[in-house]
């Protein structure tokens, strides 16, 4: 996803004069080709995020398009309120754009995993929350933030993950989930980077005869209405899937539209990160192992929910 | 960079921004008696420095707020929204019968000033430390833009806590944003207690050259000084300015001054009075 990303900007900003990047000192050499096509509207603002987030907010209040980016953490919640404020108070386009969500960079631990981020960013008024599948998903999402005039958070995990589509998906609108295989009785509906491991889900619970339906529902908030409403009546599992927290973020965006819906909850099922650091060494596909977010442990809790 | 220094405006009327500055802190005054809020001294230590900035120094249209390529003038220490919705109307942004709805139910004239409501006022400040890297996301979209407008952010002394201030002195620095200039209200108090038992500023106009800028010391309530080194931006030295007015908290009224009862307390009707008539306004 990051290497989509660093591609994708530099020729938005080709078409688009008002699209500036500031990095917390990250991504050596990723924005070279940035850099070299857009020397004045790149900054290396430092270790310093809550003045990247209030300077994106001034140039923003200017006309200008600032794309904010580091690693999760830091450029979410150790400036959280600077977006808040600077940001979304002011109906300021920033996007701020995180690399290494969830536990994609497990193996640097806690301070740099982020499994609460959501949570924090969708209670925000006028923040679109947008976690992209795939590195199709982020080129399209960044084309799509650019069009619109809300802050918008961009929610990556890291470099060389699987991809879903085989190119930017045409039918890409924010709000608006994307269905990446249709099925019946069961709905897995992932966000962000989870995407991979959820279509292994599928195919794990295809192999025991369910066609469960798998759909990248690549924005938290606003929330796709539409497809759920729709999910609600046809199916009669939906099971969200995120490497994030089940405190706060889109399983319990889920629940709580459904909740104030009316609608039948016990059909819903949230499968995410338990409420704790996880503080043992080790690659992703280990931590997701180890907190039962991994294809084949995802694939055995929704069986089990159909007994 | 910028290495001429500014042109000399017309001469200032130092007598009439005086006077500016006593009115302003005659309104003021006059809106915490009437609101019963907070943050009266901290409104009258910094009038001088608005009167100068509206009344001499910023490139601004009241009848086009919007204009791109004014001068851009932060109130970071938001806490003192009084004095700036009194100097905004004042200075013709909107009616100065809008002051009585200070703190109404239902206004938009509100404790700390609004975003997106109010003309003139280019940021929502209260939590401080954000004034300034908003102010310098404009003057680097200035630059961006190959536009010349100025941006002037007033912070006060309490604010200098604040660790975001000086992520953004280390970034002006090093951007070598000459086009913007802090003034810090330097009263000598924060909220609760003195700013230098609290946690410790000075030398602060040190601290702030240490951290790349053209700092300077001055008395904040001399206006010629004032006005001076506030129009000098840039001034040449590739550097952006810093201002560190010295200031007296409650400034004006020989009751208020250096009393930090009245960072909380609002005047009775007598001292609203007594008030008026040190400022020479009856």
């Amino acid at each position: 996803m990051r290497n989509a990303f660093a591609d994708e900007l530099t020729k938005l900003g080709d078409t688009d004069p008002r699209v500036v990047m500031l990095s917390g000192d990250i991504g050596n050499r990723l924005f070279d080709k940035f850099k070299a096509a857009h020397p004045k509207r790149f900054f290396n603002c430092g270790v310093a995020e809550q003045n990247m987030t209030g300077v994106a907010a001034g140039m923003a209040m200017s006309g200008m398009r600032p794309v904010t980016y580091t690693i999760t953490p830091f450029v979410t919640t150790r400036c959280l309120e600077q977006i808040r404020t600077d940001a979304c108070y002011h109906e300021a386009p920033v996007m701020v754009v995180a690399v290494g969500a969830g536990l994609s960079y497990a193996g640097l631990g806690p301070t740099h995993h982020s499994c609460e981020d959501i949570a924090f960013l969708r209670s925000i008024p006028n923040m679109v929350v947008v976690c992209p599948g795939d590195a199709w998903e982020v080129r399209a999402a960044l084309r799509a933030g650019l069009k619109q005039d809300n802050p918008m958070y961009l929610r990556m995990g890291k470099k060389g993950e699987a991809t879903v589509h085989d190119d930017v998906p045409a039918d890409f609108v924010i709000g608006k989930a994307l269905v990446i295989k249709p099925g019946e009785k069961i709905a897995l509906l992932s966000t962000g980077n989870m995407l991979p491991e959820v279509i292994e889900t599928g195919e794990i619970l295809n192999a025991q005869g369910h066609a469960p339906e798998v759909v990248s529902f690549h924005t938290v908030k606003p929330l796709d209405e539409d497809y759920l409403t729709a999910a609600f009546e046809k199916f009669d599992r939906i099971i969200t899937i995120e490497e994030h927290s089940l405190i706060g973020g889109f399983g319990s965006a889920v629940a709580e539209w459904a909740v104030d819906r009316g609608k039948d909850t016990r059909k819903l099922t949230r499968i995410g990160t338990p409420d704790k650091f996880f503080k043992k060494s080790g690659e992703q596909e280990y931590a997701r192992e180890q907190l039962g977010i991994d294809a084949r442990s995802m694939a055995a809790t929704i069986a089990a929910t159909l007994a | 960079m910028a290495m001429t220094e500014q042109a000399p405006n017309s001469a200032p009327d130092l007598d009439a921004l005086r006077r500016i500055a006593a009115e302003l802190r005659g309104q003021v005054v006059k809106m915490s008696h009437q609101a019963k809020a907070a943050h009266l001294a901290s409104c009258l230590s910094c009038c001088d420095t608005l009167a100068a900035a509206y009344w001499h120094v910023l490139n601004i249209d009241p009848d086009n707020p919007k204009d791109p390529e004014r001068d851009r003038f932060i109130l970071s220490k938001g806490h003192a929204a009084a004095a700036l919705y009194a100097t905004l109307a004042k200075r013709g942004y909107f009616d100065e019968a809008q002051l009585d709805t200070f703190c109404k139910d239902g206004g938009i004239l509100a404790e700390h000033p609004p975003a997106n409501l109010l003309a003139g006022v280019e940021a929502a400040t209260g939590s401080l430390g954000h004034g300034l890297p908003i102010g310098l996301g404009m003057a680097v979209a200035g630059r961006i833009n190959d536009q010349n407008f100025r941006v002037y952010g007033l912070l006060s002394d309490g604010e200098c806590n604040e660790g975001s201030n000086w992520e953004a002195a280390m970034f002006a620095a090093g951007q070598k944003l000459d086009n913007v200039c802090v003034i810090i209200d330097y009263n000598k108090w924060q909220a609760t207690g003195r700013s230098n038992e609290t946690l410790m500023l000075a030398p602060l106009r040190d601290k702030w050259a240490a951290a790349g800028w053209d700092a300077h010391e001055i008395d904040g309530h001399d206006m010629e000084a004032l006005v001076k080194l506030m129009w000098n931006v840039p001034n040449g030295s590739g550097k952006p300015v810093a201002i560190i007015a010295n200031t007296v908290k409650g400034k004006g009224v020989s009751f208020m001054e250096d009393d930090n009862n009245w960072h909380y307390r609002a005047p009775t009707a007598e001292e609203v009075e007594a008030a008026h008539k040190e400022l020479g306004l009856i």
